[in-house]
């Protein structure tokens, strides 16, 4: 720590900046961990490369065209250097292409995404502040009946399988009482330009509701922490002894304490959110990155399956840089201006 | 105090997580025992009965071809306890050998932390998924899997531990005396690890149950004679529009109610560990 | 104004697997404060000084345990109708004011405690400030930002921002040197003659001292006794309680002094 913050001093950068380039460059290197380990791990497989890559058509070609594909492709060569090669296209923003679509990959996952984002953006929105608010709630009392039953819930929500409530909701909400459609992102049998904005919101709001209600444990718990420890803290007794009634104490005092806790905590579950709309995605078929990906590892779809392990491992690698630079933001302040 | 409030008292915290812990042994265990003992008829497909909602004789009603859905959700339950159990137990071991690996000098510490990093660098779903492609597939690929998800949470807190102990004291001066590594590693990390590997495997075994499901209820793992809870709920999820809920529901609830039972578990045994602890 | 009879704190505490205990804090402490006086209350820490401000104010932990009267005005004290509007509270340290709010915007939310209508908040706060000597860059810092002396001013604004009759100043010199400490116990001397009752709780006797009107001493969680201030001189012959005696001889300006009458 102190070496690269002399490093930094040498350069003349603030502190905050001389993380951020750490954390980068940090991220980098994992991002090619994870490449490795994935490009190892799709090797592994007990599938044919060029059975894979022609797909239905393989019973149809020789074996002098498949020597031929082979090469063209490299599956012939060691896997360092396949390694080494696929890595080099990804950079240049070529991953290839994927046979379960037939389009390039990149192409793919920028489309699945954007469709999963319309997922997980409302819930990620959702889930932190329902989180924040019930946190609030519980904390102000500490050992309230209200306090208990959050406690109680998140609890609960760590203890059963994501997937499940989600089909809880499902038949709830959209069997029984039919008041949200039963799958898919669009009526099915409709063409994109057919769909309204109403029917693509109707066709949202179930998802979003059963991600939403997955995240809001950690960011809850979280805040409940903060809140009753700042609750115990000197200023909040000298609030009460200015005549502050409790709900006033928590919205001014502990709320602000407790923010940037339960934004750092937001942050550093993208993976978690990521997993959660995975199995979303599957209860509500809901064409996401997530379906994407199993889809990829069922059918043998590598250059797909590559590249999606690369995009999540950027977005958690992102969401985890902005946690450590908040959880940051917080501790110095206090220090450098004292 | 009277003898009766005494009494009621001296159950405090700790008794009441024992007597948790130990009735939800009891249930799952005999759950599983029901399962095991039930009639493998109820298994096969009926075609005369299918699709019953849950009524007399069928407490979880039936599915699409007549199998009965408590004795298939039963038998699911056990294997979705076996892959836990086998996942969390490996888990569990990695996390030991890499934590000590970890001590052997900056280079393997540096090493360990990249690994440890780039697993947490994936989000878990897409991790296993990679795994289980690599492994092909089938039931022993989802072991695998959510094996290989598990350990970096418990291989940084045992690498901690272990730091905290070899910095201490009375090993530096064990070294002194000419202890040779493995004597160390035996007399001294082991006792201080042992206690957190069991907490840190019992913690575990729910995530890795409900990670099992995931998995296979997204595709992977099916393996037509052994039912998982997950190979269920995909099951049933095709049917959901046509009403049979208890498809959709009811394993789900079990498996719910195995996974408390599991915490429960976890809670009694911690309590029963540490006294100190739960009296708190 | 405000009467303590015999007050007594105590603290549940878990005794073995099933018992319980009260561990004393406070006893019998009886006490009054008249209009227009500065009471102090001196002890060494731990004495349990701060208690007594904490059961005035209502602010006792929960598993602490009262008994005893409290009376303001001769009816029973009803501390949450009466905290920040009838009685007020000086805090020993910046530690009590919120770190992540601008000092100025707690003096306002102190105004709207004290029972001020929204639009008279700010000007009275900035009164308030004005009064005490800070201005508006001070308005704008946060407390860790200001000095501590700084910091003790604007909480004796907040404290007379509304129609507090009564004012507990807990530990006022802690933490400050000789000339700031002066300052804010010449403060609180002017808010006593304007006709406020002042509760002053400190350690420092030999800064009090000059202030106060009368001078209560405890000592672990017992009063010794209650003199009127003139009662300290010469060599403390004045003094019923030989604590207080010793406690005022041990004064370094009283050490260097030779004894009255040989």
């Amino acid at each position: 720590m102190s070496v690269s913050a002399a490093g930094a001093a040498r350069l003349r950068l603030p502190p905050l900046l001389a993380f951020l380039l750490r954390r980068l460059l940090r991220l980098a290197l994992l991002l090619v961990c994870v490449a490795a380990l994935a490009f190892a791990l799709a090797r592994a497989a007990p599938v044919d490369p060029v059975e894979a890559f022609l797909g239905p058509a393989a019973a149809q070609v020789g074996p002098e065209q498949r020597a031929a594909i082979a090469a063209r492709w490299g599956f012939d060569q060691p896997a360092p250097v396949q390694f080494l090669h696929w890595l080099g296209q990804a950079l240049r923003g070529d991953l290839g292409e994927s046979s379960i679509f037939a389009a390039p990959v990149a192409q793919v996952i920028g489309e699945r995404f954007a469709a999963s984002l319309a997922l997980m953006l409302p819930a990620w929105i959702l889930g932190g502040a329902l989180g924040f608010g019930l946190g609030l709630a519980a904390g102000a009392r500490e050992g309230g009946w209200l306090d208990r039953v959050i406690r109680l819930y998140a609890y609960l929500l760590t203890a059963l399988p994501g997937f499940w409530l989600a089909m809880l909701l499902l038949i709830v909400f959209a069997v029984w009482l039919g008041w949200a459609p039963v799958c898919c992102a669009v009526p099915p049998g409709l063409l994109p330009d057919q769909v309204s904005l109403g029917q693509r919101l109707a066709h949202l709001v179930l998802p979003v509701a059963a991600l939403s209600v997955l995240g809001v444990g950690p960011v809850a718990l979280h805040t409940r922490a903060k809140v009753a420890e700042a609750m115990r803290a000197d200023f909040v007794l000298y609030a009460f002894a200015q005549g502050a009634g409790r709900a006033e104490v928590a919205l001014r005092h502990a709320a602000r304490h407790a923010a940037l806790p339960a934004l750092t905590i937001l942050f550093a579950g993208m993976g978690e959110l990521f997993g959660g709309s995975v199995v979303a995605e599957q209860v509500f078929a809901w064409p996401g990155l997530g379906r994407a990906a199993i889809e990829a590892g069922l059918r043998a779809d590598v250059p797909l399956l590559l590249g999606i392990a690369l995009a999540t491992a950027l977005f958690v690698g992102c969401g985890n840089l902005i946690a450590d630079l908040l959880a940051q933001a917080v501790d110095p302040r206090q220090r450098r201006r004292a | 105090m009277n003898a009766r409030a005494k009494i009621k008292a001296r159950v405090n915290a700790r008794g009441r997580l024992l007597l948790t812990g130990l009735t939800a042994a009891l249930l799952l265990g005999g759950a599983l025992l029901a399962g095991h003992g039930m009639d493998a008829a109820l298994l096969r497909p009926r075609f005369g009965l299918a699709a019953l909602p849950p009524g007399p004789g069928y407490p979880f009603g039936t599915d699409a071809l007549g199998r009965d859905l408590l004795a298939r959700s039963l038998r699911g339950l056990e294997t979705s306890l076996l892959v836990g159990l086998l996942a969390a137990t490996a888990s569990t071991l990695i996390a030991l050998l890499l934590a000590g690996l970890a001590m052997l000098g900056r280079a393997a510490d540096a090493i360990v932390g990249l690994a440890v990093e780039t697993c947490i660098g994936l989000p878990h779903l897409v991790l296993m998924i990679l795994v289980a492609f690599a492994l092909g597939g089938g039931v022993g690929a989802v072991v695998a899997a959510v094996a290989l998800t598990h350990w970096p949470v418990l291989t940084r807190i045992l690498r901690a531990e272990f730091q905290a102990v070899l910095t201490a004291d009375y090993v530096i001066h064990a070294r002194r005396f000419g202890h040779g590594p493995w004597f160390i590693l035996r007399r001294h990390l082991l006792p201080h690890a042992l206690p957190q590997l069991a907490v840190g495997f019992v913690l575990m075994l729910p995530h890795a149950i409900l990670h099992e499901a995931a998995l296979t209820f997204v595709g992977f793992g099916i393996a037509p004679a052994r039912p998982s809870i997950g190979g269920l709920l995909a099951e049933a999820l095709g049917s959901l529009s046509a009403g049979w809920w208890w498809l959709g529901v009811l394993p789900g609830a079990l498996l719910l109610a195995a996974v408390l039972c599991l915490d429960g578990i976890a809670s009694g045994l911690r309590a029963w560990l540490s006294p100190r602890v739960a009296e708190a | 104004m405000l009467e303590v009879a015999r007050l007594s704190i105590g603290f549940r505490r878990p005794l073995g697997l099933w018992r319980r205990e009260i561990v004393p804090a406070l006893r019998d402490i009886s006490l009054q404060v008249q209009a227009g006086e500065m009471l102090a209350v001196i002890g060494a820490s731990g004495a349990g000084k701060s208690l007594l401000a904490q059961a005035i104010l209502g602010l006792l932990p929960a598993h602490a345990v009262l008994s005893g009267a409290l009376r303001y005005r001769g009816a029973p004290l009803d501390p949450a109708a009466l905290r920040g509007r009838r009685i007020a509270l000086v805090p020993q340290s910046i530690a009590w004011l919120d770190p992540l709010v601008r000092t100025g915007r707690q003096v306002e939310w102190a105004a709207g405690r004290a029972g001020l209508p929204a639009a008279a908040r700010r000007p009275a706060a900035t009164a308030a400030l004005a009064r005490f000597g800070l201005g508006a860059a001070a308005a704008r810092r946060f407390p860790h930002q200001l000095s501590g002396g700084m910091a003790r001013r604007a909480m004796l604004a907040m404290a007379t921002l509304g129609q507090a009759e009564l004012l507990i100043a807990d530990e006022p010199t802690n933490g400050l040197d000789p000339e700031n400490a002066a300052r804010v116990l010449n403060h609180l001397r002017t808010l006593a003659d304007a006709g406020r009752g002042v509760l002053v709780i400190s350690h420092d006797l030999a800064a009090v001292l000059p202030l106060a009107d009368r001078v209560a001493i405890l000592r672990d969680g017992a009063l010794q006794e209650t003199a009127p201030a003139a009662a300290f001189r010469g060599n403390g012959a004045a003094l019923a309680s030989p604590y207080a005696r010793a406690l005022w001889r041990a004064l370094p300006e009283i050490g260097f002094l030779p004894a009255e009458g040989g």
